[in-house]
């Protein structure tokens, strides 16, 4: 069994605390993913897990082992570097073969592990090659073929597409699901890429400032935010934030965003939102979840505002406007669009709202029957 | 001791629990020891020197501890720092050296810019050539331009041997091609863009290269400098060759050819002038650390 | 430069002048002169002399006569000569191989030490290069010297015998050795540092989780990774050192008995103070050989890793 468990893991590099007491289980085969922005200590966790940093204090246990004082290479890992970190002057063969060879495993297993992870990744013809002849996505499957050669109970991933341009790290991404399907290996993932954390984990570990903020699935994260954090981190483009107040009394709450707009708030909600009455609250709602006007719909809130900025994507066009002096993004149909300076009607699914108390930076709880999920979510189409 | 056992049939591993830290401990422990030996004996002659040199010649030849002083003093330093000869010397030396620096500078410089920016029929020919006049020592040329400037002297009457600006002459065969070499490293890692945003601007060669090159090559131009004038300063053979009279010499041949009278060694004189003697590269090395190693290693790792 | 005026009455004198203005601005002349004193030091005081030696080479003592190969095969029945080539290859080919051995090895422990410390202890290391080799050569004269040398000072209070080391000539040679190796280690220190920073610290991390001791990624990739720069260093190192004569000169001038002779010593001993300037020329010679294909290798080395950047 190759669980990851950390358990209230700190790391101080001189007086700054890079991470600050995390716990955390990862489950035999999971694929999970630290994301956060450059500084959050997802890396530095990652680092700790292989052994190339030293922990602070707290514990690190593979497979139900404390790790905290194993060298790095008896810990049963394997390690994939944003830069590759292949061998130069060593061939496709050696780079894979080198750890194997270091353990003097015998020659002719040696062979068949080596072919059978180029076989996987589609590497076999690029064997005998030099590094410096492969292209960028050539080499990170390398890096990823000589992690799997070795069979290690954890795979980390540190940042690897990061390298890449956007076009080749769409479908690497789906070569480490592919991979990962098949070798069903524990894997714990760094990226700073939200888009890469919801499309390729099993279980997301949003970090920010050393901690961890929130750990769910894609899904789960996405429709039940925790905190202010996750809400804007997750999901692109990102929430909707907007200062608002609690009106009116009993079950007919609705929130004020400006002088001109106010919006009527599920019934539903009120008992979880009444506490909040009187208190200045952040309101967040998705882009995707203000739409054009759809009478088919039930249950949408519409109201008028004029277009700031039009954006065609193509498939959907965003439509920006100004709800007291900050700009709002709205995903709706390109047939619907008004032009800039136009009125135009739009309609907000306010089953996907989230109020946020700026004191605490916790979206405020909502009984689970009554939030936005995955049925739920519509979307922009 | 744990013992792992892996499933595919690999030898068994030992688990050594042995923390990062401590390895790493060891391992610095080890360096500093090696570290301490060599600065030891690195160190110590210039050492040595600076001891021999408070020395009176009576201390010196009383046989007592060579690595303590007694009776510190410093007549050898008075004594050669007022001897007419010993700066007769160090001016040499320091002429010698200034000028073959600018001289070094201007011929690199140029060569250099036209090298690096403006390719010419040859042009990487010329390079290679000035790469492999670098690898022609002074032992091999010595003595032709020994006869090279009798011919002069023969034909002209222009008296070459026996003075010292004929090192002026000389040197710079030590230091161009070097200097050249470091020089159009430093002009190629400039982006073509630069020269052609001056272009556009208005700038002509000329300007291209004062106003621009050489600001921002400046470190390898002082690294280059400092390279010059220390083979300059330092070079001892072709002054041997080529200078023979008393008050011609530079400061290599003169602290050794008239501190040493006869089988009478002033060790206490010689050690002084050979440390006052090594005073202006060290210095500069003092000072300038960073530059003296950028135009080391600038030439060797670009070839 | 055939340009037919609009009216074809072109004036011959402008055109020239303006035919040769445009041959000054044109960027391949400003070039070529910008070169030129380059090329002229290079050419009247480097690759003439280079020449005019081998024609010195094949003329008499007072330089009248022609003599061919003579002053050649007069050294090659003289002992001494072989004794010189013997003395000339060992010095090289022994001082270069500890120059570049402990180079490599202070280079790994400066880089070992955290990098704040690195400067002092790299500044304190090169002190020996800084120092013109003539004053320093002094200094070790003074230490070796047969009755004052400090070092057979601390060999008495120990209990030491004494060491004749500029005295036996086996002595002498070890003495210009080690003067040599003081001399020349802190430049290979340098170059290997910087070679040794400039290799990924991902790799080593990559051959931590790969299961390396610290000697195997030494050997595996620490070293291959160093191997152009150690073959350019020791290359130049041979060439410089081979035509050494600083150090020889100054402490033993080719003693005793001419055991310590290299080539530049003793050339300079027969061509300068013997005023047999063909005979010298002819020991300069020698050199050549080497040089040139030290310098080859060198090139080929160049070039090839041009290529594999």
């Amino acid at each position: 069994m190759a669980q990851v468990t950390l358990r209230n893991l700190v790391k101080k590099f001189d007086r700054t605390e890079a991470v600050r007491g995390i716990d955390l289980d990862i489950a035999d085969a999971e694929f999970a993913v630290l994301v956060g922005p450059s500084g959050c200590g997802k890396s530095t966790t990652l680092r700790m897990i292989a052994g190339l940093e030293e922990v602070t204090s707290g514990d690190i246990m593979i497979g139900g082992e404390t790790v905290n004082d194993v060298p790095p290479k008896d810990r049963d890992i394997a390690m994939v570097f944003q830069n590759y970190a292949l061998y130069p002057h060593m061939t496709v063969y050696e780079n894979m073969s080198f750890g194997l060879r270091l353990k003097k495993f015998p020659k002719a297993e040696i062979k068949q592990r080596v072919e059978n992870a180029a076989r996987i990744l589609d590497i076999t013809e690029l064997l005998d090659r030099k590094p410096r002849q492969l292209s960028g996505g050539q080499r990170q499957r390398v890096a990823m073929g000589r992690a799997i050669v070795r069979n290690p109970k954890v795979f980390l991933f540190d940042e690897p597409l990061s390298n890449l341009d956007a076009k080749l790290r769409v479908q690497m991404r789906t070569e480490i699901k592919k991979v990962h399907q098949k070798v069903k290996t524990t894997t714990v993932y760094v990226t700073h890429d939200q888009v890469e954390a919801m499309t390729l984990a099993d279980r997301v570990v949003v970090m920010n400032a050393g901690t961890i903020e929130q750990v769910g699935a894609p899904n789960d994260l996405y429709h039940n935010p925790a905190t202010r954090f996750v809400a804007g981190f997750i999901g692109s483009p990102a929430m909707n934030f907007l200062p608002c107040r609690l009106e009116g009394g009993g079950d007919a709450l609705s929130a004020r965003l400006s002088d001109t707009l106010s919006l009527a708030l599920p019934a539903a909600r009120a008992p979880s939102y009444r506490p909040y009455e009187a208190k200045s609250l952040i309101f967040g709602l998705r882009p995707e979840h203000i739409t054009e006007p759809r009478p088919h719909e039930p249950g949408l809130v519409e109201f008028t505002v004029p277009v700031d900025v039009v954006e065609p994507m193509g498939m959907e066009t965003m439509v920006y406007f100004t709800v007291n002096g900050i700009e709002v993004c709205a995903r709706v149909n390109p047939a619907a669009a008004r032009p800039v300076g136009e009125p135009m009607r739009f309609a907000a699914d306010l089953r996907h709202m989230h109020l946020i108390d700026p004191e605490t930076d916790l979206v405020i709880e909502v009984p689970a029957a009554l939030r936005g999920n995955a049925y739920t979510n519509g979307g922009a189409r | 001791m744990t013992a792992t056992a892996e499933a595919t049939g690999a030898p068994t591993r030992v688990v050594r629990r042995a923390s990062i830290s401590s390895n790493r401990r060891k391992a610095l422990i080890w360096s500093y020891i090696f570290l301490v030996i060599f600065a030891v004996f690195f160190l110590m002659p210039p050492i040595y020197m600076l001891i021999t040199s408070l020395k009176s010649s009576a201390e010196i030849s009383a046989v007592t501890n060579p690595w303590v002083v007694y009776h510190p003093t410093l007549e050898n330093y008075i004594g050669l720092l007022t001897s007419r000869q010993y700066l007769t010397f160090f001016r040499n030396s320091a002429m010698v050296s200034v000028s073959v620096v600018a001289i070094t500078m201007v011929v690199s410089i140029l060569a250099a810019f036209s090298l690096a920016r403006m390719k010419f029929w040859g042009s990487t020919l010329l390079a290679t050539g000035v790469f492999l006049t670098y690898l022609i020592p002074d032992t091999v040329l010595f003595i032709p331009l020994f006869k090279m400037f009798a011919y002069v002297h023969e034909t002209t009457g222009i008296e070459l041997i026996n003075h010292w600006y004929v090192l002026i002459i000389v040197y710079p065969t030590l230091t161009v091609p070097f200097c050249t070499w470091i020089m159009i490293g430093y002009f190629a890692s400039i982006p073509k863009e630069i020269d052609e945003a001056a272009l556009i601007d208005g700038a002509g060669y000329i300007q291209m290269l004062t106003r621009i090159f050489i600001p921002v090559a400046l470190p390898g131009i002082i690294a280059a400098a400092i390279f010059a004038f220390t083979v300059s300063w330092a070079n001892f053979l072709y002054p041997l060759a080529f200078t023979t009279s008393t008050d011609q010499l530079v400061l290599p041949v003169g602290i050794i050819t008239t501190l040493i009278k006869g089988d009478v060694y002033n060790w206490g004189q010689i050690m002084t002038g050979a440390l006052l003697g090594a005073a202006p590269p060290l210095i500069i090395y003092a000072f300038l650390m960073d530059y003296y190693i950028a135009g080391l290693t600038a030439g060797a790792t670009k070839g | 430069m055939a340009d037919a005026t609009a009216s074809g009455l072109a004036m011959p004198v402008v055109r020239q002048r303006t035919t040769l203005r445009r041959f000054a601005r044109r960027r391949s002349t400003i070039a070529f002169t910008m070169a030129l004193p380059l090329i002229l030091i290079i050419a009247v005081l480097v690759a003439y002399p280079a020449v005019y030696s081998i024609h010195l080479a094949t003329l008499n003592k007072s330089m009248q006569h022609f003599v061919g190969f003579g002053n050649f095969l007069f050294l090659f029945k003289r002992n001494t000569f072989w004794m010189v080539v013997e003395q000339t290859v060992l010095f090289a080919v022994s001082a270069v191989f500890f120059k570049a051995l402990i180079g490599l090895i202070l280079a790994h422990f400066v880089n070992n030490v955290p990098v704040r410390g690195q400067r002092i202890w790299r500044g304190m290391l090169l002190v020996p290069w800084v120092i013109p080799p003539a004053m320093s050569t002094l200094a070790w004269l003074w230490l070796f010297d047969p009755s004052y040398s400090a070092f057979n000072w601390v060999f008495a209070k120990v209990g030491l015998p004494a060491v004749p080391w500029l005295g036996n000539p086996y002595w002498a040679r070890f003495s210009v050795i080690l003067d040599n190796v003081w001399y020349g280690a802190p430049f290979f220190l340098i170059m290997y540092l910087a070679a040794l920073k400039s290799v990924p610290e991902q790799l080593y991390e990559a051959a931590s989780i790969d299961g390396a001791n610290w000697f195997q990624k030494l050997w595996f990739i620490t070293l291959p990774m160093m191997r152009n720069i150690i073959s350019i260093t020791v290359l130049f190192s041979l060439i410089v050192t081979f035509a050494n004569f600083d150090i020889v000169k100054i402490l033993t001038n080719g003693g005793p008995v001419d055991q310590t002779h290299v080539f530049g010593t003793w050339a300079f001993l027969l061509g300068i103070l013997g005023n047999d300037i063909p005979l010298g020329a002819t020991i300069s010679l020698f050199m050549f050989p080497i040089l040139a294909i030290a310098a080859v290798l060198i090139l080929r080395n160049i070039s090839k890793r041009g290529n594999e950047a």
